[in-house]
């Protein structure tokens, strides 16, 4: 065919056929996609997977009176009201505890501390903090916390040993969210003549908040889940709770000892006979909803205060 | 003349490298000190000097001296006194994220100015000052980010002028500000002059020309020669400053 003479047309849709070296860009582009979403799905599977059969399986049992009311006969019977409650404390001490000290640490290793052998040390330990397994947190709660601090087993001690697990995601979080705002913003306010203070009030701070925000909650349900840390040093298999009333919801004080979700599915699971299957997919499915709420309310949050960001 | 800020055998270096060697420089109060010289030449560390915020470059270290009304600014305890009466205008710009009229009122409320209507005085005056006034006096809780880059170059001019400093550096204050507006800026800067020092850096070796009373031609970290305006362009003692004054190197 190279005799004939090529239209206008045809020599102008010529110019954008593909060379065999552009074929093979194609195929290699498909490919690389293919592959990036094949792990997407392998990502998501597993998690649609257990969420689903935990559902299925826990369907029977899930109403309200199951939230609402105390385990019963053993725990054969009832709901997981006194420890959902005490999950509640226990995070919530937890992260009383430990976002303050987190979050001014945070800002003072980010803002002010120099880079010196002293800063090195303290990233080091935060680092390696992070990294200790949760059970050697719980013994490390026993020896400070319950026996060292005099707390005994307690509600007190328990959130203290949470807030150790907790804070050293917590200093990383807040780290990097104030180092993602740009150093010029720093360098502005210092060349007005602000104090380094001035600037983290009224610049650093106000554009960090929803990442400092985030890494906290986020720690909300890890400290939800966790037994290890509280199996030592406050949580209990079984506290007789007020049913009724205001004193159910408040069943625990700061020294007593406590009951708590994670812990109560252990509980049903290994040492309780006579447990319906219902009722540990059940409270299975109101721990995992628990942590599915709050992180949805953790994303919103970021969303909206990101919203709200201003550059 | 008197000297306004004065520069003792200052030396900077970055760690092992040298930004600064050896610089004894005058600047006489209420002049233009105009200085140029090639990129890299150490001309943004000179002005980071004068108002110490090159002690926020970790690996900095300084010798010698600089003096600002005959006080080492290095021995100078209450440092954000010090940087309140110098304005600083650094080539990129930064819009803090506030809105416009914040951006401006910034530090004049750091120092603790209250009164409404003074801010409001104090910033409508920096806004003209810098050209801009009449481009954002409708949008003033506009964000300082939202503006286009020449914008918020003339509002870091604006912040710059809102602590009524006595000494104003400029670095490269009109790389992104179109030629009438910066013809505009320098006539103000003209007039700034009866009130303020002013430290001009910048590449454009006309600009120096136009605006400044000495210039100071700086090169590989050391000041080459530093003399009235006229001289510089015209009779330079050193071969180096011919040739960059006349666009051969640089």
């Amino acid at each position: 065919m190279a005799s004939e003479p090529e239209t206008p047309a045809a020599a102008a849709a010529n110019q954008f056929a593909a060379t065999p070296l552009e074929q093979w860009k194609i195929v290699k582009e498909t490919i690389a996609k293919t592959v990036f979403l094949a792990m997407t799905l392998v990502l998501v599977a597993p998690l649609v997977g257990i969420l689903a059969i935990l559902l299925v399986k826990a369907w029977p049992a899930l109403s309200l009176a199951f939230v609402l009311e105390n385990p019963k006969h053993y725990m054969t019977q009832g709901g997981i009201w006194a420890p959902l409650v005490g999950t509640f404390f226990l995070v919530l001490g937890s992260l009383l505890a430990a976002a303050p000290v987190g979050v001014l640490a945070g800002v003072y290793l980010n803002e002010y501390a120099r880079d010196n052998w002293f800063t090195r040390i303290i990233n080091l330990a935060v680092v390696n903090l992070a990294g200790v397994p949760s059970i050697v947190h719980a013994l490390f709660g026993v020896g400070a916390f319950v026996l060292a601090a005099n707390m005994g087993r307690s509600l007190m001690a328990a959130c203290c040993t949470l807030a150790v697990m907790t804070l050293p995601v917590i200093i990383t979080s807040t780290r990097e969210a104030l180092a993602s705002v740009p150093m010029s913003f720093r360098e502005a306010c210092w060349n007005l003549g602000a104090t380094r203070w001035q600037t983290i009030r009224t610049i650093v701070l106000p554009n960090s908040i929803s990442g400092i925000l985030t890494g906290v909650i986020l720690q909300v349900s890890r400290a939800a889940g966790e037994t290890a840390p509280i199996l030592f040093t406050g949580a209990v298999f079984f506290v007789p709770v007020a049913d009724h009333g205001w004193e159910s919801f408040f069943p625990y004080g700061p020294g007593d000892r406590c009951m708590a979700l994670s812990m109560h599915l252990f509980t049903l699971v290994t040492q309780v006979s006579g447990v319906s299957d219902e009722t540990q997919y059940g409270t299975a499915v109101v721990l995992i909803g628990l942590v599915l709420v709050v992180n949805s309310l953790s994303i919103g949050l970021r969303g909206y205060l990101r919203s709200q960001k201003r550059w | 003349m008197e000297a306004h800020i004065r520069f003792h055998n200052l030396t900077v270096r970055y760690g092992a490298k040298p930004a600064l060697r050896d610089i004894s420089l005058e600047i006489p109060r209420r002049r233009i000190l105009g200085i140029i010289g090639p990129a890299n030449a150490g001309k943004t560390t000179l002005l980071k000097c004068i108002n110490r915020t090159i002690d926020f470059v970790p690996s900095a270290s300084v010798g010698g001296r600089v003096e600002v009304d005959g006080q080492d600014v290095f021995r100078i305890r209450n440092v954000y006194r010090l940087r309140r009466r110098i304005g600083m205008v650094f080539p990129l710009p930064v819009g803090l994220p506030l809105s416009v009229y914040e951006n401006v009122a910034y530090a004049p409320r750091r120092a603790g100015v209250r009164d409404r209507a003074e801010l409001d005085e104090l910033v409508e005056k920096c806004l003209r000052q810098a050209m801009l006034w009449d481009e954002v006096k409708d949008r003033l809780d506009l964000l300082g980010t939202k503006l286009s880059g020449g914008q918020q170059q003339r509002l870091t001019l604006a912040r710059a002028l809102s602590h009524r400093p006595e000494i104003l550096c400029l670095d490269e204050f009109s790389i992104a500000i179109d030629p009438v507006t910066t013809m505009k800026i320098e006539d103000i800067l003209r007039e700034l002059k009866n009130e303020m020092t002013i430290v001009l850096v910048t590449n454009l070796v006309q600009q120096a020309r136009r605006l400044a009373d000495r210039t100071a031609f700086v090169s590989d970290s050391r000041l080459i020669e530093v003399d009235e305006t006229e001289t510089i362009f015209t009779r330079p003692a050193n071969r180096l400053t011919e040739r960059y004054v006349n666009g051969d190197f640089g």
